[in-house]
Protein backbone atom coordinates (compact mmCIF):
# COMPACT_ATOMS: atom_id res chain seq x y z
CA UNK A 1 0.00 0.00 0.00
CA UNK A 2 2.80 2.10 1.21
CA UNK A 3 4.89 1.46 -2.09
CA UNK A 4 1.66 2.33 -4.39
CA UNK A 5 1.20 5.24 -2.60
CA UNK A 6 4.87 6.66 -3.04
CA UNK A 7 4.53 6.00 -6.51
CA UNK A 8 1.41 7.72 -6.61
CA UNK A 9 2.81 10.89 -5.63
CA UNK A 10 5.92 10.72 -7.45
CA UNK A 11 3.30 10.78 -10.82
CA UNK A 12 1.41 13.31 -9.44
CA UNK A 13 4.15 15.81 -8.50
CA UNK A 14 6.61 14.69 -11.44
CA UNK A 15 2.84 15.63 -13.47
CA UNK A 16 2.83 19.17 -11.74
CA UNK A 17 6.57 19.77 -12.29
CA UNK A 18 6.41 19.05 -16.03
CA UNK A 19 3.00 21.30 -16.51
CA UNK A 20 3.33 23.93 -13.90
CA UNK A 21 -0.53 24.57 -13.92
CA UNK A 22 -0.36 24.94 -9.94
CA UNK A 23 2.97 27.00 -9.95
CA UNK A 24 1.40 29.31 -12.79
CA UNK A 25 -1.85 29.37 -11.85
CA UNK A 26 -3.49 28.13 -8.57
CA UNK A 27 -0.22 30.16 -6.53
CA UNK A 28 -0.91 33.63 -7.86
CA UNK A 29 -4.40 32.95 -7.84
CA UNK A 30 -3.81 32.94 -3.91
CA UNK A 31 -1.83 35.71 -3.79
CA UNK A 32 -4.18 37.78 -5.65
CA UNK A 33 -7.22 36.77 -3.34
CA UNK A 34 -4.98 37.82 -0.23
CA UNK A 35 -4.53 41.55 -2.47
CA UNK A 36 -8.19 41.40 -2.38
CA UNK A 37 -8.90 40.48 1.36
CA UNK A 38 -6.89 43.80 1.92
CA UNK A 39 -9.57 45.76 -0.70
CA UNK A 40 -12.77 44.63 0.95
CA UNK A 41 -11.17 45.47 4.60
CA UNK A 42 -10.04 48.31 3.82
CA UNK A 43 -7.84 49.02 7.05
CA UNK A 44 -4.39 48.19 8.12
CA UNK A 45 -5.22 47.01 12.34
CA UNK A 46 -8.38 44.85 11.00
CA UNK A 47 -6.08 43.41 8.14
CA UNK A 48 -3.33 42.68 10.69
CA UNK A 49 -5.76 41.74 12.95
CA UNK A 50 -7.53 38.77 10.72
CA UNK A 51 -4.83 37.89 8.87
CA UNK A 52 -4.04 34.56 10.25
CA UNK A 53 -8.27 33.40 9.04
CA UNK A 54 -7.18 35.51 6.00
CA UNK A 55 -4.53 33.02 5.20
CA UNK A 56 -6.70 29.83 6.10
CA UNK A 57 -9.47 30.89 3.78
CA UNK A 58 -7.26 31.83 0.54
CA UNK A 59 -5.89 28.29 1.71
CA UNK A 60 -9.50 26.58 1.43
CA UNK A 61 -9.92 28.18 -1.88
CA UNK A 62 -7.07 27.36 -2.84
CA UNK A 63 -7.20 23.83 -1.91
CA UNK A 64 -11.09 23.48 -4.24
CA UNK A 65 -8.44 24.14 -7.20
CA UNK A 66 -5.85 21.83 -6.56
CA UNK A 67 -8.60 19.73 -5.49
CA UNK A 68 -10.34 19.70 -8.93
CA UNK A 69 -6.51 19.75 -10.60
CA UNK A 70 -5.43 16.33 -9.00
CA UNK A 71 -8.57 14.41 -10.25
CA UNK A 72 -8.59 15.98 -13.80
CA UNK A 73 -5.41 14.55 -14.62
CA UNK A 74 -7.07 10.95 -13.55
CA UNK A 75 -9.95 11.74 -15.45
CA UNK A 76 -7.82 12.88 -18.38
CA UNK A 77 -7.86 9.46 -20.76
CA UNK A 78 -9.58 7.68 -18.43
CA UNK A 79 -6.03 7.26 -15.70
CA UNK A 80 -8.62 5.80 -12.91
CA UNK A 81 -10.32 2.80 -14.90
CA UNK A 82 -6.74 2.05 -16.21
CA UNK A 83 -5.47 1.97 -12.58
CA UNK A 84 -8.75 0.26 -11.54
CA UNK A 85 -7.99 -1.73 -14.12
CA UNK A 86 -4.37 -3.31 -13.11
CA UNK A 87 -5.35 -3.70 -9.46
CA UNK A 88 -4.06 -1.28 -7.66
CA UNK A 89 -5.10 -0.94 -4.24
CA UNK A 90 -7.39 2.27 -3.77
CA UNK A 91 -5.80 2.92 -0.47
CA UNK A 92 -2.72 2.94 -1.60
CA UNK A 93 -4.53 5.53 -4.43
CA UNK A 94 -5.86 7.21 -1.71
CA UNK A 95 -2.68 8.07 0.46
CA UNK A 96 -0.59 8.68 -2.73
CA UNK A 97 -2.63 11.39 -4.06
CA UNK A 98 -3.61 13.00 -0.69
CA UNK A 99 0.86 12.75 -0.04
CA UNK A 100 0.82 14.69 -3.52
CA UNK A 101 -1.65 17.19 -2.60
CA UNK A 102 -0.42 17.88 0.58
CA UNK A 103 2.88 18.83 -0.78
CA UNK A 104 1.34 21.51 -3.12
CA UNK A 105 -0.82 22.51 -0.21
CA UNK A 106 2.51 23.45 1.94
CA UNK A 107 4.57 25.13 -0.76
CA UNK A 108 0.75 27.08 -1.39
CA UNK A 109 0.90 27.83 2.37
CA UNK A 110 4.31 29.40 2.51
CA UNK A 111 3.42 31.62 0.00
CA UNK A 112 0.67 32.84 1.35
CA UNK A 113 2.24 33.02 4.80
CA UNK A 114 5.20 35.29 3.30
CA UNK A 115 2.55 37.40 1.14
CA UNK A 116 0.81 37.85 4.87
CA UNK A 117 3.95 39.26 6.30
CA UNK A 118 4.63 41.22 2.72
CA UNK A 119 1.18 43.43 2.76
CA UNK A 120 -0.73 42.27 6.14
CA UNK A 121 3.07 43.29 7.99
CA UNK A 122 2.19 40.00 10.39
CA UNK A 123 5.36 39.69 12.53
CA UNK A 124 6.55 36.05 13.31
CA UNK A 125 7.76 35.37 16.98
CA UNK A 126 10.74 33.22 17.50
CA UNK A 127 8.42 31.18 20.78
CA UNK A 128 5.68 30.41 18.41
CA UNK A 129 7.55 28.60 15.55
CA UNK A 130 7.36 25.07 17.03
CA UNK A 131 3.48 26.21 17.39
CA UNK A 132 3.42 27.32 14.02
CA UNK A 133 5.67 24.40 12.38
CA UNK A 134 3.33 21.82 13.87
CA UNK A 135 -0.06 23.80 13.18
CA UNK A 136 0.76 24.23 9.56
CA UNK A 137 1.75 20.34 9.33
CA UNK A 138 -1.02 19.63 11.04
CA UNK A 139 -3.71 21.48 8.90
CA UNK A 140 -2.15 20.35 5.66
CA UNK A 141 -1.95 17.07 6.20
CA UNK A 142 -6.36 17.14 7.28
CA UNK A 143 -6.80 19.26 4.39
CA UNK A 144 -5.11 16.62 2.05
CA UNK A 145 -6.94 14.01 3.43
CA UNK A 146 -10.15 15.13 3.15
CA UNK A 147 -10.02 17.11 0.00
CA UNK A 148 -8.36 14.11 -2.26
CA UNK A 149 -11.57 11.90 -0.42
CA UNK A 150 -13.89 14.37 -1.35
CA UNK A 151 -12.41 14.89 -4.62
CA UNK A 152 -12.06 11.34 -5.78
CA UNK A 153 -16.05 11.32 -5.27
CA UNK A 154 -16.98 14.35 -6.82
CA UNK A 155 -13.95 13.77 -9.49
CA UNK A 156 -15.27 10.29 -10.81
CA UNK A 157 -18.57 11.83 -12.19
CA UNK A 158 -17.82 14.06 -15.10
CA UNK A 159 -19.08 17.68 -15.24
CA UNK A 160 -19.73 17.50 -11.49
CA UNK A 161 -17.25 19.56 -10.42
CA UNK A 162 -19.55 22.38 -9.08
CA UNK A 163 -20.10 19.48 -6.47
CA UNK A 164 -17.28 19.43 -4.72
CA UNK A 165 -17.54 23.14 -2.80
CA UNK A 166 -20.91 22.02 -1.49
CA UNK A 167 -19.55 18.75 0.12
CA UNK A 168 -15.98 19.52 1.07
CA UNK A 169 -16.18 23.36 2.62
CA UNK A 170 -18.59 22.08 5.33
CA UNK A 171 -16.10 18.95 6.48
CA UNK A 172 -13.24 21.10 6.78
CA UNK A 173 -14.76 23.74 8.87
CA UNK A 174 -12.67 22.19 11.68
CA UNK A 175 -9.68 22.90 10.03
CA UNK A 176 -10.22 26.67 9.78
CA UNK A 177 -11.30 27.05 13.20
CA UNK A 178 -8.51 25.18 14.45
CA UNK A 179 -5.94 26.15 12.56
CA UNK A 180 -6.82 29.80 12.58
CA UNK A 181 -6.73 29.44 16.45
CA UNK A 182 -3.31 27.99 16.09
CA UNK A 183 -2.20 30.67 14.41
CA UNK A 184 -2.94 33.40 16.08
CA UNK A 185 -1.51 32.19 19.22
CA UNK A 186 1.80 31.14 17.48
CA UNK A 187 1.90 34.71 15.66
CA UNK A 188 0.69 36.48 19.10
CA UNK A 189 -2.40 38.19 16.99
CA UNK A 190 -4.99 39.47 19.32
CA UNK A 191 -2.79 39.02 22.24
CA UNK A 192 -2.98 35.46 22.31
CA UNK A 193 -0.26 33.41 24.11
CA UNK A 194 1.91 30.25 22.70
CA UNK A 195 0.05 28.15 25.03
CA UNK A 196 -3.31 28.77 23.92
CA UNK A 197 -2.58 27.46 20.61
CA UNK A 198 -1.85 23.72 21.49
CA UNK A 199 -5.51 22.33 22.31
CA UNK A 200 -6.11 23.62 18.43
CA UNK A 201 -3.73 21.30 17.50
CA UNK A 202 -4.98 18.07 19.34
CA UNK A 203 -8.38 19.40 17.70
CA UNK A 204 -6.26 19.38 14.25
CA UNK A 205 -4.57 15.71 15.02
CA UNK A 206 -7.94 14.34 15.91
CA UNK A 207 -8.90 15.54 12.41
CA UNK A 208 -6.15 13.89 10.82
CA UNK A 209 -6.50 10.78 12.99
CA UNK A 210 -10.41 10.21 11.84
CA UNK A 211 -10.22 11.37 8.30
CA UNK A 212 -6.75 9.02 7.47
CA UNK A 213 -8.47 5.94 9.09
CA UNK A 214 -11.89 6.99 7.43
CA UNK A 215 -10.51 7.98 3.66
CA UNK A 216 -8.62 4.88 3.88
CA UNK A 217 -11.74 2.51 3.67
CA UNK A 218 -14.37 4.90 2.38
CA UNK A 219 -11.77 6.05 -0.72
CA UNK A 220 -12.44 2.36 -2.45
CA UNK A 221 -15.85 1.97 -2.47
CA UNK A 222 -16.08 5.65 -3.66
CA UNK A 223 -14.16 4.97 -7.16
CA UNK A 224 -14.78 1.72 -8.05
CA UNK A 225 -17.66 2.07 -10.05
CA UNK B 1 -49.63 2.35 -19.24
CA UNK B 2 -49.19 1.31 -22.64
CA UNK B 3 -46.50 -1.07 -21.89
CA UNK B 4 -47.60 -3.64 -19.34
CA UNK B 5 -45.99 -6.99 -20.79
CA UNK B 6 -42.61 -5.61 -20.10
CA UNK B 7 -43.11 -4.87 -16.27
CA UNK B 8 -40.97 -7.89 -15.92
CA UNK B 9 -38.27 -5.98 -13.77
CA UNK B 10 -40.88 -3.77 -11.38
CA UNK B 11 -41.05 -4.40 -8.23
CA UNK B 12 -44.03 -5.31 -5.95
CA UNK B 13 -44.39 -1.26 -5.77
CA UNK B 14 -45.19 -0.24 -9.12
CA UNK B 15 -47.62 -2.48 -9.44
CA UNK B 16 -49.54 -0.75 -6.98
CA UNK B 17 -51.56 2.36 -8.22
CA UNK B 18 -50.53 4.63 -5.25
CA UNK B 19 -48.32 4.68 -2.36
CA UNK B 20 -51.38 4.26 0.66
CA UNK B 21 -52.05 1.46 1.81
CA UNK B 22 -54.47 0.40 5.09
CA UNK B 23 -51.76 1.33 7.68
CA UNK B 24 -50.39 4.59 5.65
CA UNK B 25 -54.18 5.58 5.70
CA UNK B 26 -54.47 5.15 9.49
CA UNK B 27 -51.13 6.85 10.11
CA UNK B 28 -52.13 9.61 7.91
CA UNK B 29 -55.47 9.85 10.26
CA UNK B 30 -53.63 9.69 13.46
CA UNK B 31 -51.28 12.13 12.41
CA UNK B 32 -54.36 14.86 11.47
CA UNK B 33 -56.11 14.48 14.58
CA UNK B 34 -52.36 14.87 16.19
CA UNK B 35 -51.95 18.52 14.38
CA UNK B 36 -55.41 19.53 15.15
CA UNK B 37 -54.29 18.51 19.08
CA UNK B 38 -50.93 20.45 18.82
CA UNK B 39 -53.31 23.19 17.43
CA UNK B 40 -55.27 23.55 20.08
CA UNK B 41 -52.79 22.57 22.85
CA UNK B 42 -49.93 24.95 21.52
CA UNK B 43 -52.35 27.88 20.34
CA UNK B 44 -55.38 27.79 22.63
CA UNK B 45 -55.20 25.48 25.92
CA UNK B 46 -51.51 26.23 26.62
CA UNK B 47 -50.21 29.39 28.60
CA UNK B 48 -48.02 32.08 27.25
CA UNK B 49 -44.56 32.17 28.79
CA UNK B 50 -43.80 34.47 31.36
CA UNK B 51 -40.61 36.25 29.54
CA UNK B 52 -41.44 35.02 26.26
CA UNK B 53 -45.00 35.31 26.13
CA UNK B 54 -46.67 33.98 22.91
CA UNK B 55 -43.50 33.91 21.09
CA UNK B 56 -42.98 30.68 23.62
CA UNK B 57 -45.39 28.85 20.89
CA UNK B 58 -43.03 28.98 18.19
CA UNK B 59 -41.25 26.19 20.33
CA UNK B 60 -44.06 23.61 19.90
CA UNK B 61 -43.35 23.64 15.97
CA UNK B 62 -39.31 23.80 16.88
CA UNK B 63 -38.78 20.93 18.92
CA UNK B 64 -40.97 18.83 16.72
CA UNK B 65 -39.30 19.72 13.50
CA UNK B 66 -35.82 19.63 14.91
CA UNK B 67 -37.04 15.91 16.57
CA UNK B 68 -37.50 14.92 13.13
CA UNK B 69 -34.68 15.76 11.45
CA UNK B 70 -32.50 14.33 14.08
CA UNK B 71 -34.58 10.78 13.96
CA UNK B 72 -34.39 11.24 10.44
CA UNK B 73 -30.66 11.65 9.42
CA UNK B 74 -29.99 8.81 12.38
CA UNK B 75 -32.64 6.29 10.18
CA UNK B 76 -30.15 7.82 6.91
CA UNK B 77 -27.24 6.79 8.69
CA UNK B 78 -28.29 3.01 9.85
CA UNK B 79 -29.60 2.10 6.44
CA UNK B 80 -26.73 3.22 5.28
CA UNK B 81 -24.60 0.91 7.11
CA UNK B 82 -27.34 -1.65 6.35
CA UNK B 83 -26.45 -1.25 2.85
CA UNK B 84 -22.92 -1.47 3.12
CA UNK B 85 -23.17 -4.45 4.77
CA UNK B 86 -22.86 -7.70 2.81
CA UNK B 87 -25.31 -9.46 4.39
CA UNK B 88 -28.27 -6.94 4.31
CA UNK B 89 -27.44 -5.50 1.31
CA UNK B 90 -30.70 -4.10 -0.30
CA UNK B 91 -31.75 -1.26 -2.67
CA UNK B 92 -34.33 -1.04 -0.21
CA UNK B 93 -32.00 0.20 2.82
CA UNK B 94 -30.79 2.90 0.16
CA UNK B 95 -34.23 4.20 -0.77
CA UNK B 96 -34.87 4.76 2.79
CA UNK B 97 -31.76 6.20 3.53
CA UNK B 98 -32.85 8.41 0.81
CA UNK B 99 -36.40 9.27 1.55
CA UNK B 100 -35.50 10.04 5.34
CA UNK B 101 -32.81 11.93 4.17
CA UNK B 102 -34.94 13.98 2.32
CA UNK B 103 -37.54 14.19 4.96
CA UNK B 104 -34.68 15.43 7.33
CA UNK B 105 -33.37 18.37 5.08
CA UNK B 106 -37.11 19.60 4.86
CA UNK B 107 -37.48 19.47 8.61
CA UNK B 108 -34.20 20.83 9.57
CA UNK B 109 -34.83 24.15 7.36
CA UNK B 110 -38.28 24.31 8.96
CA UNK B 111 -35.91 24.32 12.19
CA UNK B 112 -33.63 26.79 10.68
CA UNK B 113 -36.78 29.04 10.08
CA UNK B 114 -38.93 28.85 13.33
CA UNK B 115 -35.54 29.07 15.36
CA UNK B 116 -34.72 32.16 13.59
CA UNK B 117 -38.20 33.89 13.91
CA UNK B 118 -38.02 32.79 17.43
CA UNK B 119 -34.83 33.85 18.13
CA UNK B 120 -35.61 37.76 16.92
CA UNK B 121 -38.60 37.95 19.15
CA UNK B 122 -36.55 36.21 22.13
CA UNK B 123 -32.85 37.47 21.13
CA UNK B 124 -33.65 40.31 18.89
CA UNK B 125 -31.49 38.41 16.27
CA UNK B 126 -32.15 36.32 13.85
CA UNK B 127 -29.15 34.34 13.97
CA UNK B 128 -26.75 33.94 17.27
CA UNK B 129 -23.25 32.56 17.03
CA UNK B 130 -23.97 29.69 19.38
CA UNK B 131 -22.35 26.71 19.00
CA UNK B 132 -25.74 24.17 18.97
CA UNK B 133 -27.10 26.81 16.03
CA UNK B 134 -24.31 26.70 13.91
CA UNK B 135 -23.61 23.22 14.21
CA UNK B 136 -27.52 22.34 13.33
CA UNK B 137 -26.63 25.07 9.71
CA UNK B 138 -23.45 22.41 8.88
CA UNK B 139 -25.98 19.65 9.60
CA UNK B 140 -28.69 21.10 7.36
CA UNK B 141 -25.73 22.06 4.34
CA UNK B 142 -23.95 18.38 4.85
CA UNK B 143 -27.49 16.87 4.13
CA UNK B 144 -28.09 18.89 1.11
CA UNK B 145 -24.81 17.74 -0.06
CA UNK B 146 -25.73 14.00 0.79
CA UNK B 147 -29.38 14.57 -1.32
CA UNK B 148 -26.94 15.93 -4.46
CA UNK B 149 -25.02 13.44 -4.27
CA UNK B 150 -28.03 10.87 -4.24
CA UNK B 151 -28.88 12.95 -7.87
CA UNK B 152 -25.17 12.50 -9.66
CA UNK B 153 -26.34 9.52 -11.89
CA UNK B 154 -25.30 6.33 -12.36
CA UNK B 155 -26.80 2.36 -11.89
CA UNK B 156 -28.97 1.91 -8.70
CA UNK B 157 -26.15 0.15 -6.92
CA UNK B 158 -23.90 2.58 -7.84
CA UNK B 159 -25.83 5.54 -6.03
CA UNK B 160 -26.56 3.35 -3.25
CA UNK B 161 -22.89 2.34 -2.40
CA UNK B 162 -21.89 6.08 -3.12
CA UNK B 163 -24.54 8.06 -1.44
CA UNK B 164 -23.93 5.05 2.04
CA UNK B 165 -20.42 5.96 2.53
CA UNK B 166 -20.97 10.13 1.81
CA UNK B 167 -23.78 9.15 4.58
CA UNK B 168 -21.56 7.53 6.81
CA UNK B 169 -18.69 10.16 6.32
CA UNK B 170 -21.27 12.73 7.89
CA UNK B 171 -21.79 10.68 10.73
CA UNK B 172 -17.89 11.32 11.23
CA UNK B 173 -18.19 14.55 10.13
CA UNK B 174 -20.94 16.12 11.91
CA UNK B 175 -19.67 15.92 16.09
CA UNK B 176 -16.59 16.89 14.76
CA UNK B 177 -17.83 20.17 13.59
CA UNK B 178 -19.99 20.53 16.90
CA UNK B 179 -17.19 20.13 18.96
CA UNK B 180 -15.03 22.84 17.53
CA UNK B 181 -17.62 25.11 17.09
CA UNK B 182 -18.08 24.53 20.69
CA UNK B 183 -14.69 24.98 21.33
CA UNK B 184 -14.59 28.54 18.93
CA UNK B 185 -17.71 29.88 20.67
CA UNK B 186 -16.17 28.85 24.06
CA UNK B 187 -13.38 31.01 24.17
CA UNK B 188 -15.11 33.71 22.46
CA UNK B 189 -18.33 33.98 24.45
CA UNK B 190 -18.57 33.70 28.34
CA UNK B 191 -22.46 32.16 28.37
CA UNK B 192 -24.43 31.10 25.60
CA UNK B 193 -27.68 32.80 24.99
CA UNK B 194 -29.19 29.53 24.20
CA UNK B 195 -29.13 28.30 27.67
CA UNK B 196 -32.41 27.84 28.46
CA UNK B 197 -32.24 24.48 31.20
CA UNK B 198 -33.03 26.95 33.93
CA UNK B 199 -36.61 26.96 32.33
CA UNK B 200 -39.38 25.79 35.16
CA UNK B 201 -41.81 24.32 32.57
CA UNK B 202 -45.14 24.75 33.03
CA UNK B 203 -47.24 21.20 32.83
CA UNK B 204 -49.79 22.42 29.98
CA UNK B 205 -46.45 23.80 28.38
CA UNK B 206 -44.47 20.39 28.72
CA UNK B 207 -48.02 18.41 27.76
CA UNK B 208 -48.34 20.14 24.31
CA UNK B 209 -44.19 19.87 23.46
CA UNK B 210 -45.38 16.01 24.19
CA UNK B 211 -47.95 16.29 21.68
CA UNK B 212 -45.92 18.01 19.44
CA UNK B 213 -43.26 15.03 19.72
CA UNK B 214 -45.85 12.28 18.70
CA UNK B 215 -47.63 14.25 15.81
CA UNK B 216 -44.47 15.11 14.52
CA UNK B 217 -42.96 11.34 14.65
CA UNK B 218 -46.59 10.62 13.14
CA UNK B 219 -45.83 12.63 10.44
CA UNK B 220 -42.47 11.47 9.41
CA UNK B 221 -43.65 7.95 9.79
CA UNK B 222 -46.09 9.09 7.25
CA UNK B 223 -44.12 10.72 4.64
CA UNK B 224 -41.09 7.98 4.99
CA UNK B 225 -43.61 5.46 3.95
CA UNK B 226 -44.87 7.52 0.70
CA UNK B 227 -41.64 8.58 -0.19
CA UNK B 228 -40.10 5.34 0.30
CA UNK B 229 -42.65 3.93 -2.19
CA UNK B 230 -42.01 7.10 -4.45
CA UNK B 231 -38.51 6.23 -4.97
CA UNK B 232 -39.00 2.36 -5.75
CA UNK B 233 -41.87 3.53 -8.25
CA UNK B 234 -39.07 5.54 -9.66
CA UNK B 235 -36.53 3.12 -9.93
CA UNK B 236 -39.12 0.79 -11.25
CA UNK B 237 -39.42 3.34 -14.00
CA UNK B 238 -36.01 3.37 -14.67
CA UNK B 239 -35.81 -0.47 -15.19
CA UNK B 240 -39.06 -0.60 -17.41
CA UNK B 241 -37.67 2.27 -19.01
CA UNK B 242 -34.86 0.32 -20.27
CA UNK B 243 -36.36 -2.70 -20.70
CA UNK B 244 -38.90 -0.66 -22.99
CA UNK B 245 -36.42 0.97 -25.28
CA UNK B 246 -34.53 -2.43 -25.77
CA UNK B 247 -37.95 -3.80 -26.85
CA UNK B 248 -38.48 -1.12 -29.62
CA UNK B 249 -34.53 -1.53 -30.87
CA UNK B 250 -35.66 -5.42 -30.90
CA UNK B 251 -38.88 -5.02 -32.48
CA UNK B 252 -36.93 -2.22 -35.31
CA UNK B 253 -34.78 -5.09 -35.65
CA UNK B 254 -37.47 -7.40 -36.47
CA UNK B 255 -39.79 -5.58 -39.13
Amino acid sequence: MFRVARLIAAKDLRVELRSRVVTNQVLPFAAIVMVMFAFALNSDAVVSRVAPGLVWLATLFSLLILVQRSFAIENADGATDALRAAGVDPSGIFLGKAMALAVQLAVLELVLLVSAVVLYSTELRVGGIVLLLVTFVAATVGLALVGTLYGGLAGGVRGRETLLPLLLLPVVAPVLIGATRATESALGTGGATVADGWPWVGLLAVFVALFSVGGTLAFGPLIEE
Amino acid sequence: MATPDIETSATAASTRAGTGTTFTRFVGLATIVGMIALGVFGLLLSPADVQQSDSVRILYIHVGTVWIAYVAFAVTALSSAAYLWKRTTSLTWDRLAGASAEIGVLFMALTLLAGSLWGRLSWGKFWVWDARVTSTAFMFVTYVGYLAVRGLGGSHQQRARRSAVVALLAVLEIPLVHFSVKLWRGLHQDSSVADRTHVNLHGLMLFSLFISLVAFTLLYVWLLMHRQRVLAMQDAIDNTGLDYALQQRRDEGDL
